[in-house]
Formats: structure tokens, sequence, C-alpha cells
């Protein structure tokens, strides 16, 4: 099975209707897709505006190949998953989102083992073609690194709060009070 | 120790999730953007408030006023959010409330910190980045590794 996702909160017809019509053309009936609040209606996807979110983390689980914007949601789950992900970033030129930072992010995760991009509707159908053939294995647990964690830790399990006193002495010498 | 914590469904989600070994030992209350979530810790109900686009404001007031009706009966002492919109209102409300605040930018943002980051900048106790070098151009950014 073949799992679409443009997220919910943005429309992108581009990339709703470029798979929607090579599953047309190649009568594939096992492409699903969430569609968030695109415009274009699927024809032979089976479509939904929303999936509950741990039911598509089911579907996540059991696709084949995953076909995303350039969400890091989708990018993560693909990487733990070890599921080859083909990424279509948002054009914030023709309004797809409201800034480019999908670009920026298929610049950093683009080159990873299982990511194929695809900068444009001509080459998401070039891979929709050997989408058969695309290969991936798990590149990441389901944990940030333990360094990151216990940095976190020490401030969220950090008791209480300087008293005032101290804190306005740190403010004075010029360090900031969490710096104690 | 009470602590909520707020991500939108989706990628802030995952991303706060991979982080919820931090938390562990502490009261936890997760709230999101959508229904029928799994709670990463704990076994108190994910709550849900509405999502809100940051650019339009009329739908940020039922999004503030879940946020109260949360805070009231919850009371935390730490409110953490890996974004988006509504996790930085959690964060402007949680300072009112007098807790403390932890701000964790997504690592999509590798080339400047969110809008909702820069919102959060001023008051949050804790603002983290996942990028190194956002870090050195900003010192009041902190940058602690990357979720991945």
């Amino acid at each position: 099975m073949i799992l679409v996702s443009v997220g919910t909160q943005l429309p992108f017809d581009r990339l709703i209707r470029t798979v929607d019509q090579w599953a047309t053309d190649h009568r594939r009936g096992d492409v699903i897709a969430q569609i968030g609040p695109t415009h274009y209606r699927p024809v032979t996807m089976k479509s939904f505006s929303h999936i509950p979110y741990d039911s598509f983390r089911d579907l996540q689980k059991r696709c084949a190949v995953m076909i995303c914007h350039a969400g890091m949601g989708s990018i993560i789950t693909a990487m733990e998953f070890g599921k080859p992900i083909i990424v279509m970033p948002r054009n914030h030129q023709l309004g797809e989102h409201r800034n480019g930072h999908q670009f920026a992010t298929l610049r950093q995760f683009g080159n990873r083992p299982g990511i194929y991009a695809a900068d444009t509707e001509v080459e998401l159908l070039q891979l929709l073609d050997r989408v058969d053939e695309l290969t991936a294995y798990p590149t990441l647990n389901a944990k940030a690194p333990t360094s990151f964690i216990d940095q976190l830790a020490t401030f969220v399990h950090r008791p209480e709060k300087p008293p005032a006193i101290r804190r306005i002495r740190h403010l004075l010498s010029g360090k900031r009070a969490d710096a104690a | 120790m009470r602590i909520l914590l707020v991500a939108s469904a989706g990628g802030h989600w995952i991303e706060l999730h991979r982080l919820k070994a931090a938390f562990v030992g502490a009261d936890c209350q997760f709230v999101s953007t959508s229904k029928g979530m799994t709670p990463p810790l704990g076994d108190r109900e994910v709550l849900e408030i509405p999502d809100t686009a940051r650019d339009s404001a009329w739908t940020m007031a039922p999004t503030l006023a879940g946020l109260f009706r949360i805070f009231r009966a919850f009371d935390p002492h730490l409110v953490v959010s890996t974004g988006a919109a509504p996790g930085a209102m959690a964060l402007l409300v949680g300072k009112m409330f007098g807790a403390r605040t932890i701000w964790i930018d997504s690592i999509a943002n590798s080339e400047v910190l969110s809008l909702s980051g820069r919102l959060v900048r001023p008051i949050a106790d804790l603002r983290i980045t996942q990028w190194q070098h956002l870090a050195e151009k900003n010192r009041s950014l902190r940058y602690l590794g990357q979720i991945l």
C-alpha cells in the first residue's frame, strides 16, 4: 500500500493531483491519501481530509512507501519505521506554505538513505514510475539522543527557582539567572 | 511536579514524543490539537485544544479559552512546548500563571527561528534551537543537539 500525506493544515494540490493521476493511469487501487484541505478531489486514491493520529500511525507502519510534503513528522516517522519516502516540498512562491522552510528541510535531510526528493511534479512522476523498487531501512530509534534528553531533564527537574536575591545578584554580575 | 506539555498534531507532536524520557517521574498532562491521541507518558488523557493558524487572530480566542480552562484545572509548575502557535500561546499563559516555561523550536526551522519561537523568546525560561549555527548567532538560544 502507498500512503500519501500532505498534513492537515494546508492544501497541496500539485502533489495530490499528480499522484492521483498516476494512480489512475497505472490502475493502482492501493493508494491511500490524507489530503487535508486540498481542493482537488482524488478519483482513484482513497482519500480522507483527516485521519486520526493513532490510525494514521498504524497505516504508516503497514505501508510500503510514503509520499509526503516535506514535513518533519513524515520524514522522522519514515526514518523510524524504515519506509522509503518520496518528498516534495511545498513552494511558498505558489502559495503552498507561508515560507520556504520545506525547501530547507529537504536540503538538510534529502540525502539520507531512504529519502527520495522530488523538487517538481516531473521528478515526482519519475520516482513514481519506479515506486516498487525504492528501498529503505530504519535509521532512527524512537528516542532523541541521550545527551539531549539528559540536559533537558536537568532543567526540567531543577527543584525551585533560585531566590530573588540570587537572581538579582546574577543579573548584576551580567550572568543569566538560569545559567546558575 | 506537574508539567503541561503542548504540541500541535503532526511533526511537533512527534518531536515532543522523542523527548518524553526527560519528563519521566513528573505528573504530565499532554495537550494537542487532534482527537484520539495516546499520551506518551502517564495515564492522563491527551486534552484537545482548537488549532490556530498564526495569521488569523480570530481563531486564537477559542484556543486561549481552552488553555485557560486547562491551566485553572491543572495548575502546572512547568510548561513545555515543541510548537506551533497554540504551544507558544500556552507558554504565554503559563507565564501569567507563574509557571516555568521551555520552548523547543522544531528541527524544521534550520535557517531562522520559527515565528512562534521569536514570539516567546522574551518570556521563555529556556529557549532551545536544534541548529548550532542559530544558537551561535543568538546567545539567548541554547543548542542541546537534535531530536534525531
